[in-house]
């Protein structure tokens, strides 16, 4: 039930054919509805492993696991699920992961539901203060861009980096009776 | 606090990483990890000094990069109560070649030995076989940790899981390294890969 503008080219789209490229493997995430088609996409993938959780912090420890025997991965979640996280996000400083997270905002552009605004309200501030790099797109035409740029620098520089793809890219969710 | 018909938890580590052959051992922070280094470091433990609760997910994640070696993951009751969601997403990706045990001595026994939910109703044998870890038993001798110590060499049977009631008694710590990326790096290049 999103409001979603239409673009020549999907960003989902864009985004699974980047991952192809740095050859991500494991994919843990927890659903939200902005990663949807990412998910089908991925789960579709002979190449890549989507694996769902029960809680967004498993991603991250799954990630180290990960990068352990030798493969990629990037955690899909959504702002609140980053909250989850905060304890483990530890093991990306410790270990000095390649991590990756691309997060779908909620609680900033039209938001309907207020249980949703603290935590989109502080995704990147709480991001920061664990030690990861914050890149944010807000325009179909500039996903691309952006999360070539985080991939890179997470996994060419081992540089910790979140992905913000901001609720106005996705369009607010629309409450109907 | 020690009984007489709980195990010895050096013993059961010991004994489950005497013939390891490849398998990685993962541990979780606290009393499980210094066992781990009791048994004798080795390029592929995977100790863990902190992110509580994530053992067993980060064994996940190195049981898929690496199906054809042997996972272990040795933690205790409260790191486990902690990440028992992640029995459920074990369940769900069926990984063969990965087995999961837990040292139960129902107590926190790093921060004073206050008393776990083990020690009351809940039952992690029970969590794991309704998350869909078939495979799932109490262990109580040390012949069945020798059984699930030549078991867990069998990477086309997994998932497996066990609890194994152990005596509360603390032992020496012994520390292992606490330095992530050497740890990390450490296990990459036992398996051919080199630093970025």
């Amino acid at each position: 039930m999103h409001a979603r503008a239409d673009t020549a080219a999907s960003w989902p789209e864009e985004i699974f054919s980047i991952l192809q490229r740095f050859e991500v493997r494991q994919v843990p995430y927890v659903p939200d509805a902005g990663h949807s088609e990412l998910i089908e996409r991925v789960l579709g993938s002979s190449a890549m492993r989507g694996i769902a959780l029960t809680t967004e912090e498993e991603g991250v420890a799954l990630l180290a696991g990960a990068w352990a025997g030798g493969q990629r991965g990037v955690l899909l979640m959504q702002s609140s699920g980053v909250g989850n996280c905060i304890n483990m996000l530890s093991l990306v400083q410790i270990f000095r992961l390649p991590f990756l997270t691309l997060v779908t905002m909620r609680g900033e552009w039209g938001e309907f539901n207020p249980w949703q605004v603290p935590m989109g309200s502080n995704t990147q501030g709480i991001l920061e203060l664990a030690g990861i790099k914050v890149l944010r797109a807000s325009r179909p035409d500039e996903v691309r861009e952006v999360v070539e740029a985080g991939a890179a620098q997470a996994y060419n520089a081992c540089t910790p980096t979140a992905v913000l793809l901001s609720q106005r890219l996705i369009g607010a969710k629309v409450f109907t009776k | 606090m020690s009984k007489a018909n709980l195990l010895d938890r050096r013993a059961v580590v010991s004994e489950l990483l005497r013939d390891r052959k490849g398998a990685f051992a993962v541990g979780g922070l606290g009393a499980s990890t210094y066992d781990i280094a009791a048994a004798g470091d080795h390029e592929r433990n995977f100790y863990l000094w902190g992110g509580m609760g994530g053992a067993v997910m980060i064994g996940l994640g190195l049981a898929l990069a690496q199906p054809t070696l042997p996972v272990v993951v040795i933690t205790g009751d409260g790191e486990m109560l902690m990440g028992m969601g992640s029995l459920a997403t074990v369940a769900l990706q069926q990984p063969k070649n990965l087995s999961i045990i837990v040292l139960d001595n129902e107590a926190y026994g790093e921060t004073g030995g206050q008393a776990s939910h083990t020690g009351g109703p809940a039952d992690l044998v029970g969590v794991a076989k309704a998350c869909g870890i078939g495979d799932s038993r109490s262990i109580s001798t040390m012949a069945e940790v020798e059984a699930f110590a030549s078991s867990l060499q069998d990477v086309t049977a997994g998932p497996r899981f066990a609890s194994a009631k152990i005596d509360g008694a603390n032992q020496e710590r012994v520390l292992s390294s606490r330095d992530g990326t050497y740890i990390v790096n450490r296990i990459r290049g036992s398996i051919g890969h080199t630093p970025i």
